[in-house]
């Protein structure tokens, strides 16, 4: 646990996200964290596939769901997952620039994912008047969905707030892997969301 | 002792330190304090219920308070009791064995506890503000649903307190022993302690989000009309029980392997023989942990899942006491042959195995899914989970508060007094529940409040009550011992035992902040008995005198977890009243605002330097 060394970057030749001990700890304790966060959305697609018939006699999800603002929105988000590697790819080589200029335009494809969601789901609200409560399965689309879609909010004011905080700071040993658990978790989201994409929008177009 | 701690403070200043701290040592100490706390309150939760079964048509309370109180005793006892002192032991104990000066993240231990603690006030607030939750600990949906008041809501929410801070809990064990180890410590040679600590871990980061979900649902069907419950708008009540259970299972691993370590630590000691088996042994609790995750539906085999389901999952139950079956046998050729020493942390181990075993043979017995229909509701099964959680939980947390008070609180238990609260407790234990079965089989159902005379069930419900006294008398007794220990007891010295053959009983008894002055060389299995054995009264330094790098203390947990708590009322409340949610923004701001406050305010920690660990004794 020992920290000798400094927090320069310029004498570590290591990852940076993983040169000392806290950042280990930081990195493999979100690894676990995820191992968790898989059950949490586990249960809930297990929950949703059992009530996704359920309609009790409101809107069905072959009426509601229309392919082509899921796919921006998979787009956006598959993205911004990209160009979260490119600024990490720039965090390991020391740029504290670029890093921050592809974690901004992270954020904004972030952003623009949620603005399509929110729509999306106003749209559902005020068309066909589905909502949370009008049967088990809107319940459970809008669970599935909408913590799927908590998760995006908290990734970006987790994101937003870095960069604010570091903008005139650079980079350091110390809140490089702040910034690296933050890739690893928006990576997350983005795997949930193609299992969203796949198991509530594809499967709920043609069964 | 520790500089800070020479000095005299005052209250505030005393306080202050409690609130913010991050030792894990500390942690571990309040952790068993709070959960000694709400074993108390259930207990005398259990004892009035015992009391209104004494004889047939008692009406010491009204059915509905029976409701609440059989409820608020299960979930108290597993969730605020059980769960946080085998946690608190953990916290206070696996650092030191694995040779670490404290755990991965000690921000996220304090946060843990205090919404642990927290979460277990927010469910006994409800007994005073409209009733306690009466939908029995499991909540099975509709009843939970349609539960009038507001009980069921302060189970759900003081629940998802503390289940989040038990998930903080296990994600920072399982760091802490992935690269916290100390030099040499490979983890064929961590003590079983710590890899049954790492195991239920594991059950903890995959089981509790289970949980999690199901009190989401739960608490959106009570509080903002979703429907996933209500079966007239589509909703099944089933996964509720699925969810339920998917937790609940391992939840019971998450409950005895821990227990299962402690035995592992104390039978060596005190035989003076090395663990018999130690790599079956942490075979066989992996076994445990990998079966307890396949096995959830053996708690719905009446629900009607069908004959191929039932009877996996009937299998599946029964292939667990293989493993366990293994440990068992482990413990007793530990023994064999050893030069045995029998204390109070011993009699706890030895009364273990015989009690245990029993709940286990009841356990196979209910996983007969084709019998299960004649034992399923009824006293059996009360019978044989208190036989594995008392029998098995409860006996391993005496046996280690035992062995491990002088490391915790650096004085030795009276051992007289031990031994009487232990034959007393042992006694009324096996009065108040051996003879549960029998009733049980005699048709006598769980959770009813009354029962009528003249049914043979008359005696039974007597014996039981008597035993339930004994047991409050044994528990008195220890508790006076901890009272006589703590103004009388003589200061323990690093091996109270003298037999003490792992890494916490080489450092002073309580043992100082930074826990080593120097880390210790590892050089095997139970590595202090390596060293005695070599002739050396220390460890061997893996390193010279350097700086110790320590984690500030924090008030941050406190205030996050008072954030949550407001918000928690928040949700409650707005049931009755929209404006209730201003609560929940608020309480949200806080919580939030300190999590921002966390993450933008650096925080790199001390040092306390060489000169001044030179001038303190070893």
């Amino acid at each position: 646990m020992s920290q000798d060394h400094s927090l320069n970057l310029k004498n570590s030749h290591e990852d940076p996200a993983k040169a000392t001990m806290e950042g280990k700890n930081k990195f493999l304790g979100l690894w676990f964290f995820l191992g968790g966060e898989t059950v949490l959305f586990a249960s809930f697609f297990a929950t949703y596939l059992s009530l996704r018939e359920s309609t009790a006699g409101g809107p069905t999800s072959q009426e509601l769901f229309g392919l082509e603002l899921v796919f921006i929105m998979t787009v956006l988000l598959l993205t911004s997952s990209l160009t979260s590697v490119y600024a990490i790819y720039h965090m390991k080589n020391n740029n504290f620039k670029k890093m921050q200029l592809w974690f901004g335009i992270t954020a904004l494809l972030g952003i623009a994912f949620l603005a399509c969601e929110i729509y999306e789901f106003a749209h559902y609200i005020i068309e066909y008047e589905f909502t949370f409560r009008s049967s088990a399965f809107g319940s459970a689309f809008y669970t599935l969905v909408g913590f799927h879609g908590g998760h995006v909010v908290f990734g970006l004011s987790w994101l937003i707030s870095l960069m604010v905080r570091n903008a005139k700071r650079g980079l350091s040993l110390y809140n490089a892997p702040k910034y690296n658990t933050f890739a690893i978790y928006w990576h997350f989201i983005d795997v949930v969301w193609v299992f969203i994409f796949t198991v509530v929008y594809l499967m709920g177009m043609v069964s | 002792m520790s500089l800070a701690s020479t000095q005299k403070k005052s209250f505030g200043a005393v306080l202050w330190d409690y609130l913010t701290t991050v030792d894990h040592k500390k942690l571990g100490n309040m952790y068993i304090v709070a959960g000694a706390f709400f074993f108390i309150l259930g207990g005398i939760e259990a004892l009035v219920i015992r009391i209104q079964l004494m004889k047939p048509e008692n009406d010491f309370i009204s059915a509905g308070l029976y409701n609440e109180m059989i409820t608020m005793h299960g979930t108290t006892m597993i969730f605020f009791a059980a769960m946080p002192i085998l946690l608190g032991l953990m916290n206070a104990i696996m650092p030191l064995q694995i040779g670490a000066r404290d755990v991965a993240f000690p921000f996220l231990n304090s946060l843990g506890f205090w919404l642990f603690l927290f979460g277990g006030i927010m469910l006994n607030l409800s007994w005073f503000l409209g009733g306690a939750p009466d939908a029995g600990w499991t909540a099975y949906t509709p009843l939970s649903t349609q539960s009038p008041g507001h009980g069921v809501d302060f189970y759900v929410m003081g629940l998802q307190l503390s289940g989040a801070g038990t998930l903080i809990g296990g994600i920072n064990f399982l760091v802490t022993i992935v690269t916290m180890r100390g030099p040499g410590m490979t983890y064929m040679r961590m003590p079983l302690f710590t890899w049954t600590t790492f195991i239920a871990s594991i059950l903890i980061l995959f089981a509790f989000p289970a949980l999690t979900v199901g009190l989401f649902l739960l608490m959106f069907d009570r509080m903002f009309g979703s429907a996933f419950f209500d079966v007239a708008l589509g909703g099944n009540s089933i996964i509720w029980q699925h969810l339920f259970w998917i937790f609940g299972h391992p939840e019971v691993y998450i409950l005895i392997l821990p227990a299962f370590g402690i035995f592992s630590e104390i039978f060596p000691v005190f035989s003076k023989k090395r663990l018999f088996g130690y790599s079956s042994m942490v075979f066989a609790t992996f076994m445990i942990a990998f079966l307890g995750f396949m096995v959830w539906a053996h708690h719905m085999l009446t629900v009607g899942l069908g004959p191929v389901a039932n009877s996996i999952f009937a299998v599946a139950t029964m292939a667990i006491a293989v493993p366990t079956g293994i440990k068992i046998f482990n413990w007793l050729a530990t023994m064999w042959g050893g030069s045995i020493r029998i204390n109070s942390a011993m009699l706890w181990s030895l009364a273990f195995i015989p009690s245990f075993t029993i709940g286990g043979m009841t356990g196979v017995m209910l996983a007969t899914a084709t019998a299960d229909y004649q034992y399923h509701d009824t006293y059996f099964v009360i019978g044989h989970f208190h036989y594995v959680i008392v029998g098995g939980t409860l006996f391993g947390i005496l046996a280690g508060l035992h062995y491990w008070w002088p490391k915790l609180f650096g004085k030795v238990l009276h051992e007289g007094m031990g031994k009487i609260a232990f034959w007393i407790f042992f006694i009324g234990f096996h009065l108040t529940f051996f003879v549960q079965h029998f009733l049980g089989l005699m048709g006598m159902p769980r959770r009813y409040w009354v029962f009528l005379e003249n049914q043979g069930l008359d005696t039974g419900n007597l014996v039981s009550t008597i035993g339930a006294f004994l047991m409050t008398i044994g528990t008195i007794i220890f508790i006076i011992n901890i009272v006589y220990t703590s103004i009388k007891g003589e200061k323990a010295s690093a091996d109270p035992w003298g037999t003490g053959r792992t890494l916490e009983w080489a450092v002073s008894s309580p043992p100082p902040e930074y826990n080593f002055k120097k880390l210790p060389l590892v050089r095997g299995l139970d590595a202090y008995w390596i060293e005695k054995m070599d002739g050396n009264d220390k460890m061997t330094p893996a390193e010279p005198l350097v700086d110790i790098h320590m984690p500030n203390g924090s008030i941050l947990p406190v205030t996050m977890t008072i954030g949550f708590f407001i918000a928690s009322f928040g949700f409650i409340y707005q049931v009755d009243n929209k404006s209730w949610l201003a609560l929940v923004f608020i309480g949200f701001a806080i919580a939030l605002g300190s999590m921002l406050i966390r993450s933008l305010k650096d925080d790199h920690g001390y040092h306390i330097h060489k000169e001044d660990l030179e001038r303190e004794a070893d």
